[in-house]
């Protein structure tokens, strides 16, 4: 048992670092698909046939694709292109890439959620686009997208641990350099099991009481 | 046009001109976006014989094969492994007892929000470390069996509890037993319902063998990096990686259309009473897919 807690009092630094470089990879990656995803979102729910078909394609490309091809594409290929961007950044657009597809989805999906006739009522009241979409529909489709949206950055923030294999140092790296190190590898990767937990875990309960909560409400 | 009617009024005069100007605009920057990149390509020399000229090869069309059939055996196995591991602790889940209850609640919890790869790890460090010889194609089956294994005992609840409760009662009043009842009465009806969610998360298990990529096992993206990284043909990332994505997007894009179509069909038909849960493109069913 001392050994199990030594392993994290001496390796500490690389442990901080490890979990610092994963959440700052998430909040980097979480604000930028949620921009992506909500213009692609916009887009496949737009008048325009065009920009409907883009959006399409987009998402079931991406959806089809594991993700860590699009990292190894990153990493490997887009320098070829000579487009030359550092590791972190790499992993940062890579799940900024991917997730968009996953956000665009809930978007589309939870303004389908509002009833076609809460919009003709608003515009038989005279309401314009505007008002329409920010009074009437976005109110009640975002309560059916927090929670799905919840579930997609949960899962985004357990993908992180993938950039590890493609050279940041990052929650998923930690396991590498401890075999340089010869420590015990059942200990670390419990070290970093817990802290996964600390992180998630509380996600995971707001995500489900304001599911439970808004569903009734509904 | 139905998903944009909820959003805007039929198109009137003035509107449909101007949807016309947006239509010829937005195309006109895509082919613009797609120009770009393809000229990017062209510039760096992608299109050039000397990269594309070993896909001409046996060798390495047999070399692309075997990735694909050792990811379609890691994903075989793990499919079939966590089925049977969902199967089991779904119905620990939905048992009356709560010593059966409360461990596979904890297990299924447990496997769901620990990152698949360090799931992986665990069976790839820790035997690295200790000299024991353990394959990693089951290091990477096992880390596939936890996680999957746990959202689909998730899927099996969530369709059992789809059949309404009427169905279970009307089954104890003529006389059945419980064995009888699940049997008989709700997994027949529940299967139906639950089977698109069941193939879109075996394409989320199909897409995440590509893990087996960071623990060096063979399969399609490893291959394609070894192909990738041959200097004579000029470091042919680029085309490989393409090919080997439309490998990828064939073969889930296949797995998601049948999950899309059983859902199509499985709404019309009136065999079970239970709701069918959606495969994709239904509120939060949307982010089951990631």
């Amino acid at each position: 048992m001392g050994e199990f807690f030594r392993v994290l009092t001496d390796n500490g630094q690389l442990f901080v670092d490890g979990f610092t470089n994963a959440v700052k990879l998430f909040l980097i990656a979480a604000v930028g698909s949620l921009v992506l995803g909500t213009l692609l979102g916009a887009m496949r729910v737009s008048p325009v046939p065009a920009l409907r078909a883009f959006g399409a394609t987009y998402v079931n490309l991406v959806r089809n694709t594991p993700l860590t091809l699009v990292f190894a594409f990153l990493v490997f290929a887009v320098p070829k292109l000579d487009v030359n961007i550092e590791y972190f950044s790499s992993a940062a657009v890579a799940l900024t890439v991917y997730t968009s597809a996953f956000v665009c989805e809930v978007i589309r999906s939870g303004v389908n959620t509002v009833a076609a006739g809460q919009a003709e009522a608003a515009r038989a009241l005279g309401m314009t686009f505007g008002q329409v979409l920010t009074l009437i529909v976005l109110p009640q489709a975002l309560r059916a997208m927090v929670p799905p949206m919840m579930s997609v950055f949960i899962a985004m923030l357990k993908n992180t641990t993938i950039a590890a294999g493609f050279s940041v140092l990052e929650a998923g790296a930690i396991p590498a350099y401890m075999a340089e190190r010869g420590e015990p590898q059942f200990a670390v990767l419990l070290w970093i099991t817990i802290g996964f937990l600390i992180l998630i875990l509380p996600l995971v309960a707001l995500q489900r009481f304001l599911e439970r909560k808004w569903r009734v409400a509904r | 046009m139905s998903q944009a009617s909820i959003l805007y009024d039929l198109p009137g005069p003035r509107a449909k001109r101007r949807n016309a100007i947006l239509g010829v605009a937005s195309t006109v920057g895509i082919i613009a976006l797609i120009a770009f990149i393809g000229y990017k390509f062209a510039d760096t020399g992608q299109f050039e014989a000397r990269k594309w000229e070993q896909f001409q090869y046996a060798s390495v069309q047999r070399e692309l094969l075997g990735g694909l059939g050792a990811t379609l055996k890691a994903a075989g196995i793990a499919a079939v492994l966590a089925l049977i591991f969902g199967a089991f602790f779904a119905s620990a889940r939905l048992s009356d007892k709560w010593y059966l209850r409360s461990p596979a609640t904890f297990v299924v919890e447990l496997f769901r929000a620990i990152p698949l790869l360090i799931l992986i790890f665990f069976g790839y460090y820790v035997p690295l470390q200790y000299g024991w010889s353990i394959d990693k194609l089951w290091a990477l089956v096992i880390g596939l069996m936890l996680y999957n294994g746990s959202v689909l005992a998730e899927i099996f609840r969530a369709g059992i509890n789809a059949v309404p409760y009427g169905q279970t009662e009307g089954a104890y009043a003529i006389g059945m037993r419980k064995n009888q009842v699940l049997r008989l009465i709700l997994l027949p009806q529940a299967v139906r319902s639950m089977l698109p969610a069941i193939v879109s998360q075996l394409v989320v298990l199909l897409k995440d063998t590509a893990l087996g990529f960071i623990i060096t096992y063979p399969e399609l993206l490893f291959v394609g990096k070894q192909i990738g990284g041959r200097l004579p043909f000029g470091l042919p990332y680029v085309p490989t990686y393409l090919i080997v994505a439309a490998i990828y997007i064939a073969i889930c894009g296949a797995l998601s259309a049948l999950a899309w179509w059983l859902q199509k069909r499985m709404g019309r038909s009136r065999r079970t009473a239970a709701k069918v849960l959606p495969a994709q493109n239904a509120g939060e069913d949307a982010a089951r897919m990631i």
